[in-house]
C-alpha cells in the first residue's frame, strides 16, 4: 500500500481547453452575461453605420433636408451609441470578473496542490519554479483569457451577424467565402503549434530562472564573501541568453499568426472580388451586390484578424495553463485512511515494526528496523552525522511513508491514522529554525492561534525567550523580516522552542535543536524540557552527548541501522561505538 | 517609463524599420480596395477579363509584398522587446547582487524575483505592442483628422473640441489606475511570499496541521489580487467605450449642424459620406491607441518597480581611491571603538568594540544568544558598515579596499550552510576558481569531509542538488568549512560552523585547522567554551560588549561572564562522566 512517490506528473493528455471548461462552467452566470453583452454591443455596433446612412440619406440636398428625420435619427443614433458602450463596458468587464475568477481557482487549487504533495516533493523542485506557475503562469493564463475571450465573444457574433447578411445576398459567394474559415484557421494553427514548443520552454527557462535568482538571494552572504557576483552573473546570463533565444521565437512565431490570416484574408477577399467579377459580367449579380457583399466578406474576416492579433498572449496562456494542470497532476501524498483509528490522548507508546526505508530506491537506507520505545521513555539518537537520525523523524511524523513495515503509536498502526491525528502527538523542534513574516507573538502562537497573552508569554519564558523578545523594538509585535536578519540564529531557535512549549504536545522531538542557543540558555532550556518531558515519550536527535545521557534509551546509528541500544552506563561498559563516540568528545 | 529609453539604443534600426514596415502593410491593405473598385469601374463595365485577371494578380502580389512587410514588423518587434527584456534582467541581477544584505531585506525575496520576472514580462508585451502599432495608429489619426479638416474645416472644430475631453478622459483613467497596477504586482509578491513560506517551511506547517489556516491565509491574498485585479480592469475597460462613445456623440453633432450646411448649400451629401468615413476610422484608430494606452499603464507600473530596484544604490560599494593592501605588520584585524546599529532606529548591536588579532593567531568569540557574535565577524567582510569606529584589515579601514580584494582575503563560514546545485567541486571552486584537485582534497581532508565524500558515487563531481538538500546538516557543514580553506585566506572566519557536528569530528576539525594553517588569523564564534578554549585569545561578548578579552585562564581569573558560562558547560559535562 505504501507505493514510491514519483515526483513526474502522471501523464494525462486531456486537452487544455476541456480542463478549462469545469472552471468556465463554474461561472456560468458570468459566462451567459458576457454572452448577452456580446449580442447587444455588437448589434450596436454593426447598426450604427447602417443608422447613419440612413440619416444622411435624408440629407438629399439644398433646401431638401428633413431634419425632422435627421433629428429623430441621430437622437437613435446617440441612444445606440451609448448602448454600445455600456454593453462593451458590461463586457468587458464580465469577462475580467469572469478571468480573474477562473484564475483565483487555480491559484486555489495549486496551493491546495502544494498541502497535498509528498515533502519529496518540497525537498527535490526548486521552490521558486513553484512560485513561477502561481505569479508568472497564472498571470500569463489570465492576460490571455482577458484578450481572447472578449475578442473571441464579439469575434463570434460579428460572423454569425456577416454572415446572415452575406446569406440574403449570394448564397454561392457566400460559400467562397465560409471556406476561407477553415483555411485561416488550418494556417494558424500550423503556426500555433510552432509557437506553444518555444511558449512551453520559454515558461520552463522562466521558472528556472525564479529558482535561480530564489538561490541567490538566499545565499547572498556567501556569493558576496566569495565574490562570486562576477560568475553568478555570468550564469544567470547564460540562462538568460537562452531565454531570450526561445522567447523571441515563441514571440515571432505567434505574431506571425496574424499577418498569415491576413495574407489568406486578403487572397480571399481578391478572389471573391474576381469571381463577383465574372458573375456581374455574365449579370448574375448587380454591381452594387458586389460592394455591399464586400463589405460583409470584410466584416466577416475581421474578426479573423483581431483574434489572430492576440494569438501571442492566447497562445501563451494555453502553454501556461497547461503547466499549471501538470502540477495539479503531480500524483498526491497517500490520502489518510477513509476510516481512520482515532487517538484522542496519545499514551506515547511507540514501535518500529521491520521497517525498511530509501529516499532512492537503488540506496536502501533502512533495512529491517525494529525498535520498541516504552511510554514515557527519553530516547536519544546518536551517532555521525549522516547516519539515518533525521531519516527516523521524517518516518515518524510520516513525512516520508516507509517502504516496507509498519510503526505503531499507542499500538494503532499510524497509516490509520489522519496525519493531523499522528502529527498533533508530537511536538517537534528541527535544527532548521523556520519562522514566517510576521510578529514574534503569531510565531510562537502557531500550533495554537488562539492562545491567551499570557500563555504565550508563559511559553516564552519557559523557553527562556521572554527577556530577548522584551529587548526587541516592539517587544512581541516586532516583525520579523522576510530572512530574519533581525534576529540571532539562536533567537530564532528559541522562538521555536516557545512555540512547541505552547502547544504542549503527548511527545517530543527536538531534531539537534539546541545547537546555536548558548550554554546557559541551553542549560536553562533543558530544565524546562525535562520537565515538559517528564512522563512523555520524547526522542532527541543530539549531537551533545550531555543533553542525552539522562536518557532511558539511547539508540546509535550507523548508515541508518541501530547498532548499539541501552544506556548511557550499559553502553559505556560495552566499549562499542558509542564508548568511541563518547571519548572523542574530550579528544583535543 | 521614459527611464526605458537607453535600452532602446542599442535597437534604432528594428525601432525605425519596423514600425514603416507595419505602416506599408497598412496602406498596401488600404489600397486593396481601390484596386476592386478599378475592376469594378473598368473590367465589368468594359467586360475586359484579362484586365480584372491583371488587377487579381496585382492584389495577390500587393497582399504577399504585405505578409512580408508584417513578418519584418513582427520580427523587429519580437527582437526589440525580447532584447530589451533580456537586458533589462540582466541589468536587474547584476544590480541586486551588488545590493547591500539590508536592502535585499527590504524588498524581500519574492519581490525582486517577480520584478526580475514578471515585471520584465510586462515591459516585454509593452514594447512588441508599441513597435508594432506606434506609427500606424497615430498615422491613421493623423492623417484621418487632416483629411476631414481639408473637407470641412468648422465641421472639425467640433472634432476637435473632443480632443480635450478624450484627453480628460485619458488622463483620469491613467491616474487612476497606474497606483492600482502597482498595488495589484505588490500583492502578487505578497501572494509569492506565502508561498515561499509554505514550501519551505512544509514540515514544520504539516506538524502543526496548520495547512488549513495556511490555505486561508493564501485564500485571502489570493482573494485580494482578485480584488484589486477586478477593480483596475472596471477603470481601465472603461478606456476603450468611453473613446467610442465620444466620437460617436461626435458623430452626432456633426450629422446635425451637416445637415444645416447641407441644407443652406455649403456642403455636399457626397461630402459628408466621405467626411463620416473619416471619422470612423479616426475612431477605430483610437481604440487601438487605448488599448495601447491600457497595457502601457500597466508596464508603467512595472517599470517603476524594476527602477526603484535599479536605482537604489548599494550601501555597501568600493571606495572611489581604493587602497592597494599593505602587509600592515604582524596586525591581521583590528577594531577601534566599533559601534553599529541594524537601523538607525534600533539599539546598537555593538558598542564600543577594540581589539587586536594578530597574523596566525586564533580568536574566539563567545557570548550569549543574541550577544552580537555574528554581527561582530560580519563586520570584517563588510557585510554590514560600522557606524562608529574602524575596522582595520592589515592595517587599512575595510572600507578603503576594493571589495572584492578585501573578501578575497577572508574567507568565511557562515552559520546557516549554503550550497549551490552543481557538483561538490563546483561548490569548492567557489572558494578559488582555479583549485586543482589536490587543493580541493586537502581542504576536504582538514574540513573532515574527505570521508563522506569518497564514499559517495562519484567523489568530488557528486552532484549537489539546490540548497544541498541531498546532504546531512553536518555534512553540508564541513563542505561549506572546505570552500572556505580551499581559498587558503588570510583570515578564516568560522561563524558557529560545527554546530551540527558531533563531537569527536569537531574536534577532529578543529585540530586539522590549527595544524595546518599556519599563518592564517582563525575567528571561531561559538557557544561551547571548549571549542573556543585554546584559541589564543577569546572575546567574550555581553549584550553588544566586550565583556572580556583574554586567553581561557586570564579569563577564569578575571571575567565573571566566562567563569559562568564555563561553570555552566563543566557542570553540565563533568557530572555525567
Amino acid at each position: 500500500m505504501k507505493k514510491f512517490i514519483t515526483g513526474k506528473p502522471a501523464i494525462k493528455k486531456s486537452g487544455v481547453f476541456r480542463r478549462l471548461w469545469p472552471y468556465i462552467r463554474q461561472n456560468k452566470r458570468h459566462l451567459f452575461f458576457a454572452v448577452f453583452c456580446a449580442v447587444l454591443s455588437v448589434a450596436g455596433n454593426l447598426s450604427g453605420p447602417v443608422l447613419i446612412g440612413h440619416s444622411i440619406d435624408y440629407m438629399i440636398g439644398v433646401g431638401q433636408v428633413d431634419f425632422d428625420m435627421v433629428f429623430r435619427l441621430i437622437l437613435l443614433i446617440g441612444f445606440v451609441s451609448i448602448i454600445y458602450a455600456v454593453f462593451q463596458w458590461l463586457l468587458s468587464i464580465s469577462t475580467t470578473v469572469l478571468t480573474n475568477r477562473v484564475v483565483r481557482a487555480m491559484r486555489a487549487e495549486l496551493f491546495e496542490k502544494l498541502s497535498n504533495l509528498p515533502l519529496r516533493f518540497f525537498d527535490r523542485t526548486p521552490h521558486g519554479e513553484v512560485i513561477s506557475r502561481f505569479v508568472n503562469d497564472i498571470d500569463a493564463v489570465s492576460d490571455g483569457m482577458m484578450q481572447g475571450l472578449s475578442q473571441l465573444l464579439s469575434g463570434v457574433m460579428t460572423i454569425l451577424g456577416a454572415i446572415v447578411f452575406m446569406l440574403t445576398i449570394n448564397p454561392t459567394m457566400t460559400l467562397v467565402v465560409l471556406l476561407s474559415a477553415p483555411i485561416s484557421f488550418f494556417v494558424a494553427k500550423l503556426v500555433a503549434t510552432n509557437s506553444q514548443k518555444m511558449f512551453k520552454k520559454q515558461w520552463e527557462y522562466v521558472g528556472e530562472m525564479n529558482g535561480y535568482i530564489e538561490e541567490q538571494i538566499g545565499g547572498q552572504k556567501v556569493v558576496k564573501a566569495f565574490s562570486m557576483q562576477e560568475k553568478t552573473f555570468e550564469e544567470f546570463k547564460a540562462l538568460n541568453q537562452k531565454l531570450y533565444g526561445v522567447g523571441l521565437r515563441a514571440q515571432f512565431y505567434a505574431a506571425m499568426t496574424n499577418p498569415s490570416t491576413r495574407y489568406v484574408n486578403n487572397i480571399t477577399y481578391t478572389v471573391v472580388g474576381v469571381i463577383a467579377s465574372f458573375l456581374a459580367i455574365s449579370a448574375r449579380i448587380s454591381v452594387g451586390d458586389i460592394s455591399s457583399f464586400l463589405i460583409y466578406s470584410n466584416l466577416f474576416l475581421k474578426p479573423f484578424n483581431e483574434i489572430s492579433g492576440v494569438m501571442a498572449q492566447i497562445q501563451s496562456a494555453i502553454t501556461c495553463a497547461r503547466r499549471v494542470f501538470d502540477m495539479l497532476d503531480l500524483e498526491n501524498q497517500l490520502p489518510d485512511d477513509p476510516n481512520p483509528a482515532v487517538i484522542e490522548h496519545c499514551e506515547g507508546h511507540v514501535s518500529f515494526k521491520h521497517v525498511s526505508f530509501a529516499y532512492n530506491p537503488e540506496r536502501p537506507l533502512i533495512i529491517d528496523f525494529n525498535l520498541d520505545v516504552a511510554k514515557g521513555s527519553k530516547v536519544a539518537i546518536v551517532g555521525h552525522t549522516g547516519s539515518g537520525k533525521t531519516t527516523l523523524v521524517n518516518l515518524l511524523m510520516r513525512f516520508y511513508d516507509v517502504d516496507e513495515g509498519t510503526i505503531e503509536v499507542d499500538g494503532v498502526d499510524i497509516y490509520h491514522l489522519t496525519r493531523d491525528n499522528l502529527r498533533r502527538c508530537f511536538g517537534m523542534v528541527l535544527q532548521e529554525t523556520w519562522l514566517f513574516k510576521g510578529s514574534v507573538r503569531d510565531n510562537i502562537a502557531y500550533g495554537k492561534p488562539d492562545a491567551t497573552d499570557e500563555e504565550i508569554i508563559a511559553a516564552a519564558k519557559a523557553a527562556h525567550a521572554h527577556s530577548f523578545i522584551k529587548r526587541l523594538p516592539e517587544g512581541y509585535d516586532t516583525i520579523i523580516t522576510d530572512s530574519g536578519e533581525n534576529l540571532s540564529q539562536g533567537q530564532k531557535q528559541l522562538l521555536t522552542i516557545a512555540r512547541v512549549m505552547l502547544v504542549d504536545p503527548p511527545m517530543l522531538i527536538l531534531d539537534e535543536a539546541t545547537s546555536s542557543i548558548d550554554t546557559l540558555t541551553e542549560v536553562r532550556i533543558q530544565k524546562a524540557f525535562l520537565k515538559m518531558i517528564e512522563g512523555r515519550t520524547s526522542f532527541v536527535i543530539a549531537h551533545r552527548l550531555s543533553t542525552i545521557r539522562e536518557s532511558d534509551l539511547i539508540l546509535v546509528l550507523e548508515n541508518g541501522n541501530i547498532v548499539e541500544s541501552g544506556t548511557h552506563q550499559q553502553l559505556l561498559e560495552k566499549g562499542g561505538s558509542y564508548w568511541e563516540l563518547y571519548n572523542s568528545q574530550f579528544a583535543k | 517609463m521614459f527611464k526605458l529609453i537607453p535600452y532602446f539604443k542599442n535597437y534604432k534600426k528594428e525601432f525605425i524599420l519596423g514600425p514603416a514596415c507595419k505602416l506599408l502593410e497598412a496602406i498596401l491593405e488600404l489600397i486593396l480596395p481601390t484596386i476592386m473598385a478599378l475592376i469594378i469601374d473598368n473590367g465589368i463595365a468594359n467586360r475586359d477579363t484579362g484586365y480584372i485577371f491583371r488587377m487579381g494578380g496585382l492584389m495577390l502580389l500587393m497582399a504577399t509584398i504585405g505578409l512580408v512587410s508584417a513578418s519584418v514588423c513582427q520580427y523587429y518587434g519580437s527582437k526589440v522587446s525580447q532584447s530589451v527584456g533580456t537586458d533589462l534582467r540582466n541589468d536587474l541581477f547584476s544590480h541586486i547582487s551588488k545590493l547591500s544584505y539590508t536592502q535585499t531585506d527590504n524588498f524581500g525575496t519574492s519581490s525582486l524575483t517577480n520584478r526580475v520576472t514578471n515585471d520584465v514580462n510586462q515591459i516585454q508585451l509593452a514594447v512588441a505592442l508599441l513597435i508594432r502599432l506606434v506609427i500606424r495608429a497615430p498615422f491613421i489619426c493623423i492623417g484621418a483628422l487632416a483629411m476631414a479638416m481639408i473637407l470641412n474645416f468648422q465641421l472639425s472644430l467640433i472634432l476637435l473640441a473632443s480632443v480635450p475631453v478624450f484627453a480628460l478622459i485619458l488622463y483620469l483613467i491613467i491616474s487612476k489606475s497606474t497606483p492600482i497596477y502597482k498595488k495589484y504586482q505588490k500583492k502578487l509578491d505578497r501572494a509569492g511570499m506565502i508561498i515561499r513560506e509554505n514550501m519551505s517551511g512544509v514540515r514544520v506547517i504539516r506538524a502543526f496541521s496548520r495547512g488549513e489556516k495556511e490555505t486561508q491565509r493564501f485564500d485571502s491574498a489570493n482573494d485580494e489580487l482578485y480584488r484589486t485585479s477586478v477593480r483596475v480592469g472596471k477603470i481601465s475597460q472603461l478606456l476603450n467605450p468611453l473613446t467610442s462613445l465620444v466620437l460617436n456623440l461626435v458623430i452626432v453633432v456633426i450629422l446635425w449642424f451637416g445637415s444645416i450646411s447641407i441644407n443652406n448649400g455649403s456642403f455636399l451629401t457626397g461630402e459628408m459620406i466621405a467626411y463620416i468615413q473619416y471619422v470612423i476610422q479616426l475612431s477605430l484608430a483610437l481604440v487601438v491607441v487605448s488599448n495601447l494606452v491600457i497595457v502601457f499603464t500597466k508596464a508603467s507600473a512595472s517599470s517603476a518597480r524594476i527602477f526603484e530596484v535599479l536605482e537604489t544604490e548599494s550601501d555597501i560599494v568600493s571606495p572611489e581611491q581604493a587602497v592597494h593592501a599593505e602587509s600592515g605588520g604582524d596586525i591581521s584585524v583590528q577594531f577601534k571603538d566599533v559601534s553599529f546599529a541594524y537601523s538607525s532606529t534600533g539599539d546598537n548591536a555593538l558598542e564600543n568594540i577594540s581589539f587586536t588579532a594578530k597574523k596566525g593567531e586564533v580568536i574566539g568569540v563567545i557570548g550569549g544568544t543574541g550577544s552580537g557574535k555574528t554581527t561582530l565577524v560580519n563586520l570584517i567582510p563588510r557585510f554590514y558598515d560600522a557606524t562608529a569606529g574602524e575596522v582595520l584589515v592589515n592595517g587599512v579601514d575595510v572600507r578603503k579596499y576594493e571589495l572584492d580584494a578585501l573578501r578575497q582575503r577572508i574567507g568565511i563560514v557562515p552559520q546557516k550552510a549554503v550550497l549551490f546545485s552543481g557538483t561538490i567541486a563546483d561548490n569548492l571552486r567557489w572558494g578559488r576558481q582555479d583549485a586543482t584537485e589536490a587543493q580541493m582534497k586537502r581542504a576536504l581532508d582538514i574540513a573532515q569531509a574527505s570521508e563522506f565524500v569518497s564514499q559517495t558515487a562519484d567523489g568530488l563531481e557528486s552532484r549537489v542538488s539546490r540548497g544541498g538538500v541531498n546532504f546531512s546538516g553536518g555534512q553540508k557543514q564541513r563542505l561549506t568549512i572546505a570552500r572556505a580553506i580551499v581559498r587558503e585566506p588570510d583570515i578564516l572566519i568560522l561563524d558557529d560552523a560545527s554546530s551540527a557536528l558531533d563531537f569527536a569530528t569537531d574536534s577532529k576539525l578543529r585540530k586539522a585547522i590549527a595544524e595546518q594553517t599556519t599563518g592564517m588569523t582563525v575567528f571561531i564564534v561559538s557557544q561551547r567554551a571548549h571549542v573556543i578554549r585554546d584559541a589564543d585569545r577569546i572575546i567574550v561578548l555581553s549584550d553588544g560588549r566586550i565583556a572580556g578579552l583574554g586567553t581561557h585562564e586570564e579569563l577564569m581569573q578575571s571575567c565573571e561572564d566566562y567563569q559562568q558560562i564555563c561553570a555552566y558547560q563543566l557542570s553540565g559535562e563533568e557530572a555525567a562522566s
